[in-house]
């Protein structure tokens, strides 16, 4: 699915991945873990083609198809889909309107038809009933005045309706209580299937007790410090990251 | 389909100024210059009585007194007002035309800027397509109105003014200058002398008016301006929806838009006027070019509990000066300013409102919402002010700024008067960068960096695209996404 070799890039003059690789196949879950700066976000950002970001070397590719040079709309389009640590907000443009809006978009990049009216809102339902969420919160515009909880269920929201292939979730568990936290968790997981990956990016390992990957990444110094099962998530959470940030 | 994807296929099958054509037809022009012989040759053209010749020739005296004013935050060279033609008109018979009777060529450029103007073609368009009838100015006069019969019948007279002059006297007299005086300011009074066409409009006690009014205005002509002037009167009880439209070709002098609106509404009549303003801009890069839109509209809510309603997308014109104002005199009479404008490339608009409280319990609402993009300047002036008789006058302004890039400019000029300890203003403004996050998240989602800004900035006027007649909406949102093509990356 998602192969990452030796990647590095910048953001201005800063060298922030200093040859990062990965290889995360379909159907798995990996968490990348690792201290403040280590180049977390940097990463979704890098994977997702944020403007800024500049690749000096090395290579991105889902399913063997190079990311690095499309645009972001493009790979969103081939099912990459970013959950933002700080959602933005929209004014003036309902959660519904907008998610139409992308969702019809990706699908012309795709050649697909556009999705009926009737049944976008009949899978709206289902899915704002799985996530517990106000139906009518779908009607407001997009994140404006929402809670952080709040934002964050609506990321999820979002990605259950676009259905993604590759799943990126960046700090999705900081600013939610334990309840939404579950409720967060639980859509994720019931996008977990075969034909998936996701990369669940935290700084603790809070979120993984409710998301169980199948491997954990530390991430430090622009780079993979070391893999391993779940357990190294829990090893972290009590020796720190202090280890692999000097060794780096 | 949503309407921002409707907007995008919309704009991908257009040129960046749509409307920058030019109709080669057999024209009739004054001789160069303004001169108080060039106020009569006008005057004369139209068959004018002998009223009317001597209230443009006063006017003409009080212009040459004038001086242009320098205030507004807009700057460009002098204006050589004797190096344009105050006139130029197809060559036709004067008065009221049949559809038959106009020149091909002129049909065909209304059929290219989409503009319905035979009765039948609209009568037997799409099942359930609005209706509304059409004065259609063409240069210095009005070519055809459609469905005068109809409205005739109610009692409703829409007409062009030069007719309402031969034919309605007693109500041009009787409102003529009363709402803008002929001296009420530089660029107004040199639209007294010399105005050419455009619409009157006259609904009686208690009317409603049946359909949507509006007037399509093309400047086709080179080196001349276009001086129209616009009367509408809702009496007691009435209604009227009004839409003016206007476009020009693409030529690189620079050409004056004069033009003066007056509104009366007596007691309980009501106003709307929404304005879809898409003048050729000039050369995005250059700034070449482009209409100088010098425009006075003020509307007098003379009777009790009346009121009129300005709605504006202002995205066109090379430098924009106008301010619809409302004078609110009756008694619980109601103003209200709804505003879209845009600049791009090297455009300069400085327009905003004025809401005048003089009576009792007069409220306003004014909702701003300017857009900056590429090298533009766009200053939002206003004026709430409230007499001493005033008593309870409400006010609330919003006032938003949008800048797209870095190389554009937004001003704010809000000018706030309480004359009196019982009434009550608010003022609300914001400006914001459309910022390279909320870009990137909408990207994020699948759509492309020209869809966003598009999605972006229709959140942002949807207060004010709202308040515009359903049929020119969606005409509104396309326009919107036109002007601020290519405006990021």
């Amino acid at each position: 699915m998602l192969s990452i070799k030796n990647l590095h890039a910048r953001v201005e003059a800063a060298e922030i991945l200093k040859g990062l690789s990965l290889e995360l196949p379909a159907g798995e879950v990996h968490a990348i873990m690792g201290p403040n700066g280590a180049g977390k976000s940097t990463l979704s950002y890098v994977l997702t083609g944020r403007q800024g970001y500049e690749v000096t070397d090395g290579t991105a590719t889902l399913d063997g198809e190079d990311l690095l040079s499309l645009e972001a709309n493009e790979r969103a389009a081939r099912g990459v889909f970013l959950s933002f640590q700080y959602p933005l907000e929209i004014p003036g443009v309902p959660a519904m309107t907008f998610l139409r809006t992308a969702m019809n978009a990706q699908r012309k990049a795709r050649g697909e038809p556009e999705v009926s009216a009737t049944e976008f809102l009949k899978r709206a339902r289902e899915v704002a009933g799985q996530l517990k969420m106000d139906f009518d919160m779908l009607k407001r515009p997009l994140n404006v005045g929402f809670s952080g909880g709040e934002k964050k269920r609506m990321e999820i929201f979002q990605m259950a309706m676009l259905s993604p292939r590759l799943l990126i979730l960046d700090e999705t568990d900081s600013g939610l209580d334990i309840d939404a936290l579950k409720i967060v968790a639980d859509g994720v997981n019931a996008l977990r299937s075969p034909d998936r990956a996701m990369l669940v990016i935290t700084h603790y390992q809070r979120l993984l007790d409710y998301i169980r990957p199948d491997k954990v990444h530390v991430l430090a110094a622009g780079r993979i410090a070391a893999t391993g099962g779940p357990e190294l998530a829990h090893e972290l959470e009590r020796e720190g990251y202090d280890k692999y940030a000097r060794a780096a | 389909m949503p309407a921002v994807k409707q907007t995008v296929d919309h704009v991908e099958s257009l040129e960046r100024y749509q409307h920058g054509f030019i109709t080669t037809v057999d024209q009739e022009f004054a001789p160069k210059g303004l001169s108080a012989d060039t106020v009569r040759f006008i005057s004369a053209k139209k068959q004018e009585p002998e009223w009317m010749l001597e209230w443009r020739l006063a006017a003409y005296e009080r212009w040459l007194a004038m001086d242009e004013p320098d205030w507004a935050k807009v700057s460009f060279p002098k204006i050589d007002y004797q190096d344009s033609y105050y006139y130029a008109a197809p060559k036709e018979k004067i008065g009221p035309m049949s559809l038959d009777e106009v020149d091909p060529e002129i049909l065909a450029t209304y059929a290219k800027l989409g503009i319905p103007l035979r009765e039948q073609e609209v009568l037997a368009g799409v099942q359930g397509a609005p209706k509304y009838a059409v004065d259609a100015v063409f240069d210095s006069v009005s070519v055809v109105t459609t469905f005068k019969k109809e409205l005739a019948a109610v009692g409703v007279i829409f007409c062009s003014f030069s007719e309402a002059v031969r034919e309605h006297p007693e109500l041009v007299r009787k409102y003529l200058g009363t709402v803008v005086p002929a001296s009420d300011n530089y660029f107004a009074c040199l639209n007294s002398a010399v105005f050419s066409d455009g619409s009157f409009v006259y609904v009686p006690p208690g009317v409603r008016c049946p359909m949507e009014l509006s007037t399509y205005f093309r400047i086709n002509a080179a080196e001349s301006g276009q001086f129209e002037r616009t009367l509408i009167i809702a009496d007691e009880g009435a209604y009227v929806s009004y839409l003016e439209g206007c476009t020009a070709p693409m030529r690189d002098e620079n050409q004056l838009h004069a033009a003066v609106v007056e509104l009366v509404t007596l007691d309980d009549a009501e106003i709307k006027y929404s304005t879809v303003q898409n003048w050729y801009p000039g050369d995005p890069e250059t700034g070449k070019g482009g209409i100088y839109n010098f425009v006075t509209k003020r509307a007098d809510c003379r009777g009790d509990r009346s009121k009129v309603s300005w709605t504006q997308v202002e995205t066109g014109s090379a430098i924009t000066w106008k301010y619809p104002s409302c004078v609110l005199r009756g008694k619980d009479s109601v103003g209200e300013f709804y505003s879209i404008a845009i600049t791009n490339g090297r455009q300069q608009a400085d327009t905003g409102t004025k809401m005048i409280h003089l009576g009792e319990g007069t409220r306003s609402r004014i909702i701003s919402k300017g857009i900056s993009a590429g090298k533009s300047s766009n200053t939002y002036r206003g004026l709430v002010s409230a007499h001493p008789k005033a008593k309870g006058a409400r006010n609330f302004t919003q006032c938003d700024s949008l800048l797209i890039g870095k190389t554009c400019a937004a001003h704010t000029v809000p000018y706030i008067e309480a004359r009196n300890g019982q009434s009550v203003f608010e003022h609300e403004a914001t400006t914001t960068r459309l910022s390279d996050d909320q870009l990137f998240y909408v990207m994020q989602r699948g759509l492309s960096q020209e869809e966003a800004v598009q999605l972006l900035v229709n959140g942002f006027v949807k207060d004010v695209l709202q308040e515009l007649p359903m049929e020119f909406a969606v005409e509104a949102q396309k326009l919107v996404a036109i002007s601020l093509e290519g405006s990021v990356g």
